[in-house]
């Protein structure tokens, strides 16, 4: 009966593929983040006339991963900024401690951890991946499967026939066919 | 069974975790450092002729740590029910002056360490004279930094931490008739009880 792909399943196959497009948009792209936070670089490629701009910062490397690292980590004061867009006072703070752990020679897991350790892990924009969070992981593409299965079960149950219509006369059928043609 | 009902169950386990949702207050993030060492530090203390203070000078003590400044609105409102708590229960509550000098100090900006330590000193003193200091003493955290190792985002904090050093109760935000009452008091006497 349903040998070729079933019609109704074209939404389905539409919303795979905005969800796939959605993902390769949304995921972080660090080089827009690298162009700002190295001002060297810019003045580099930058033409060689008129005098430059003087760098931002001594340690341009530091400064980069300073940046990459405080936009995968949450402000606590204003729960929906990054570190790295924050200005409350706090944030500042804690850049200038991230600073000092980097120039330490901490590794950007150390610094994570440090922070997790104090603030726990809501400091952490990307959840780490561990069984307390697999439903937070999984649990979106575990619904979005029960539905789909669920909409093909629905799909799929036999339905039933359509009644028979009353009996009709050869004169009440004629009747019918020249409403139709009108 | 009657099949329509179905999304009505639905829409109604929907509304119970929406109000179960709207109920959290999203400002109370756990704490990790419950049932941690309380974090090691050693800062000024409020009066100059007092030396330095140490969480390890309490070793053997059930303590509160009150993270407070002058600044803070919700500080005032609490400061009442800190002076009450400490006359009637004998429990020693260390205050913690956090960043007691803020962007809009404008003349404090430029000065050294000594004279922030100093411009904090006073202005503290002058606030606890006039709201009554309910404190065994109050350590001076001018940049913030034991605030950090803390995990401190809002003022006021309150630490309950026990004869080992452990950190056993955060309270966020102004404590309460209620959380004094409830929280912090059965859990100091117990402590104190083993």
């Amino acid at each position: 009966m349903q040998t070729e792909a079933p019609r109704w399943l074209w939404p389905v196959w539409l919303c795979a593929a905005g969800l796939l497009l959605s993902f390769g948009f949304c995921w972080p792209r660090p080089a827009r983040a690298q162009v700002i936070a190295n001002p060297t670089a810019a003045a580099a490629t930058a033409p060689a006339w008129g005098p430059q701009a003087a760098p931002l910062s001594e340690e341009p490397e530091l400064e980069a991963r300073l940046l990459k690292l405080s936009e995968e980590l949450r402000c606590l004061v204003c729960q929906n900024e990054s570190l790295a867009s924050s200005r409350a006072e706090l944030a500042e703070d804690l850049r200038r401690e991230v600073r000092s752990l980097l120039r330490e020679g901490k590794s950007d897991q150390a610094v994570k951890d440090f922070l997790v350790a104090r603030y726990g892990d809501f400091v952490l924009y990307r959840p780490e991946f561990k069984p307390l969070t697999w439903l937070l992981w999984f649990g979106p593409f575990a619904l979005l499967i029960g539905a789909f299965a669920g909409l093909g079960w629905y799909l799929r149950q036999p339905r039933a026939p359509l009644e028979a219509g009353p009996d009709l006369s050869e004169a009440e059928r004629a009747r019918v066919d020249r409403w139709l043609k009108d | 069974m009657k099949r329509f009902l179905i999304p009505l169950f639905l829409f109604l386990a929907l509304v119970v975790f929406l109000a179960i949702g709207l109920q959290r207050d999203p400002r109370e993030i756990p704490s990790p450092l419950i049932d941690k060492p309380a974090p090691a530090f050693s800062l000024p203390t409020l009066n100059p002729a007092t030396g330095p203070f140490s969480p390890a000078d309490m070793k053997g003590r059930v303590w509160l740590l009150n993270v407070w400044a002058t600044w803070c609105v919700a500080c005032r409102q609490e400061h009442p029910l800190l002076v009450d708590f400490a006359q009637r229960h004998q429990v020693p509550i260390v205050g913690m002056s956090y960043k007691e000098i803020q962007p809009q100090d404008a003349q404090a900006q430029n000065m050294d360490a000594s004279a922030k330590l100093q411009f904090a000193r006073e202005r503290s003193q002058v606030w606890l004279s006039r709201y009554g200091n309910p404190y065994e003493l109050s350590v001076m955290d001018i940049d913030g930094r034991v605030g950090i190792l803390y995990g401190v985002y809002g003022v006021p904090e309150t630490y309950v931490i026990d004869q080992l050093g452990v950190i056993r109760y955060k309270a966020v935000g102004e404590v309460t008739p209620d959380i004094l009452a409830s929280k912090v008091l059965p859990l100091v006497q117990k402590l104190n009880a083993s």
